[in-house]
């Protein structure tokens, strides 16, 4: 195993002492096989144990060692010493609030998540005893690719919308919404679009295609988000042009609503 | 929160993108072709006059033209708001009223054949 000398250059913030963040040299010896996030941890146990960032499964599952490399959002387990010369500056997610060194309060994108209703809202309810909710491969093939995210969060550091307009519902719990509606148990897309359709959801994104760049998990939220603007136009035709529409569409949403009260 | 009316320009933004992914490329290579004196014998001005004095041609014509138009007001919009410039409602403004201009023009031209 070779060895080499690594310079990391890290973002430090202590709310306690700092009244502005500031950037921190370390020199580390590291394995050449190693990722960011070993460097790191060598840096907490043998040179700074001041250190703090999160981290758990170092294997691109958990989500949430994403860190800024280089200007660029990833996870610091998937992200090789081998692939980075000179100086590795390694900073926080972008676009969140630092609440220490490393670590951002999500908080935002919690409240999003919940907002877009990421969970199935049956179409029809049944007793347990008619049994389970049948699929078939090609039905959970519409919406597999998009149940893959791991809320890591990159996509949210990548997409220079959310950084301009926070309020954007932004990537990841987006593709979460189309997820559930792509489903064939569910029935509440009449209630999600009651977010997703508004200039905060889809219609913030200008397809800039960052957040599919950056995905660890090949999840592809810009593809998402352009067939959500499809199906939204198709909407706001049969609501505003169609003879009816509007108040169809308002019925459909108040038996949903109904449905899982 | 109120749901968006963007649909009124994005619909037209999305089939005029889907029109430029397939002929644009196209057009510039015959365009090419012509200008160095190489247009193929079914594409020469004769054969371009009929088509575009035809209903269908002028409809064609003006398909092609007023949707790639919108298309391109649509995407320069959102670039320059991925850009910071966020006086939408102005580059809006501007961007569609040139698009409307355009398209206005080419069926004045198209009248004209």
């Amino acid at each position: 195993m070779k060895e080499r000398t690594v310079q990391l250059e890290v973002l430090r913030y202590n709310p306690d002492t700092d009244t502005e963040a500031h950037f921190q040299r370390y020199e580390v010896v590291c394995q050449e096989e190693w990722v960011v996030l070993d460097a790191l941890n060598k840096v907490k146990a043998d040179i700074d144990p001041t250190l703090n960032y999160r981290w758990s499964c170092h294997m691109a599952v958990c989500g949430s060692c994403g860190m800024m490399i280089n200007g660029e959002p990833k996870l610091s387990c998937h992200a090789f010493l081998r692939d980075y010369e000179g100086v590795i500056r390694v900073e926080p997610l972008a676009h969140f609030p630092i609440e220490r060194d490393l670590v951002t309060a999500p908080d935002d994108f919690m409240e999003k998540l919940k907002r877009v209703k990421p969970y199935i809202i049956p179409k029809e309810k049944k007793p347990i005893s008619e049994g389970e909710y049948k699929q078939t491969p090609a039905q959970l093939m519409k919406f597999r690719q998009y149940s893959m995210c791991i809320n890591c969060m990159l996509c949210y550091a990548a997409c220079p919308q959310y950084g301009l307009t926070p309020s954007f519902i932004g990537p990841a719990a987006l593709t979460l919404a189309h997820r559930y509606n792509q489903d064939s148990r569910d029935g509440g897309r009449a209630e999600r679009q009651e977010v997703v359709a508004t200039h905060e959801g889809v219609w913030e994104c200008t397809f800039v295609g960052a957040c599919s760049e950056v995905c660890p998990a090949h999840v592809d939220p810009a593809s998402a988000l352009q067939q959500m603007k499809i199906t939204s136009s198709l909407d706001w035709i049969v609501e505003h042009l169609m003879p009816g529409g509007k108040s169809a569409r308002d019925t459909a949403s108040r038996e949903d609503a109904g449905d899982i009260s | 929160m109120a749901k968006s009316h963007k649909p009124v320009v994005w619909f037209p933004f999305a089939a005029g993108g889907t029109v430029i992914a397939f002929c644009m490329p196209v057009i510039v290579l015959l365009t090419l072709l012509a200008a160095l004196g190489h247009a193929p014998a079914g594409l020469d001005y004769q054969n371009m006059h009929v088509f575009a004095r035809s209903g269908l041609g002028k409809l064609i014509i003006f398909g092609v033209v007023a949707l790639s138009l919108w298309s391109s007001a649509h995407r320069l919009r959102c670039t320059c708001y991925d850009f910071g410039l966020r006086a939408d409602t102005l580059v809006a403004t501007v961007l569609y009223a040139a698009a409307i201009f355009g398209s206005i023009a080419a069926a004045v031209f198209l009248a004209r054949i």
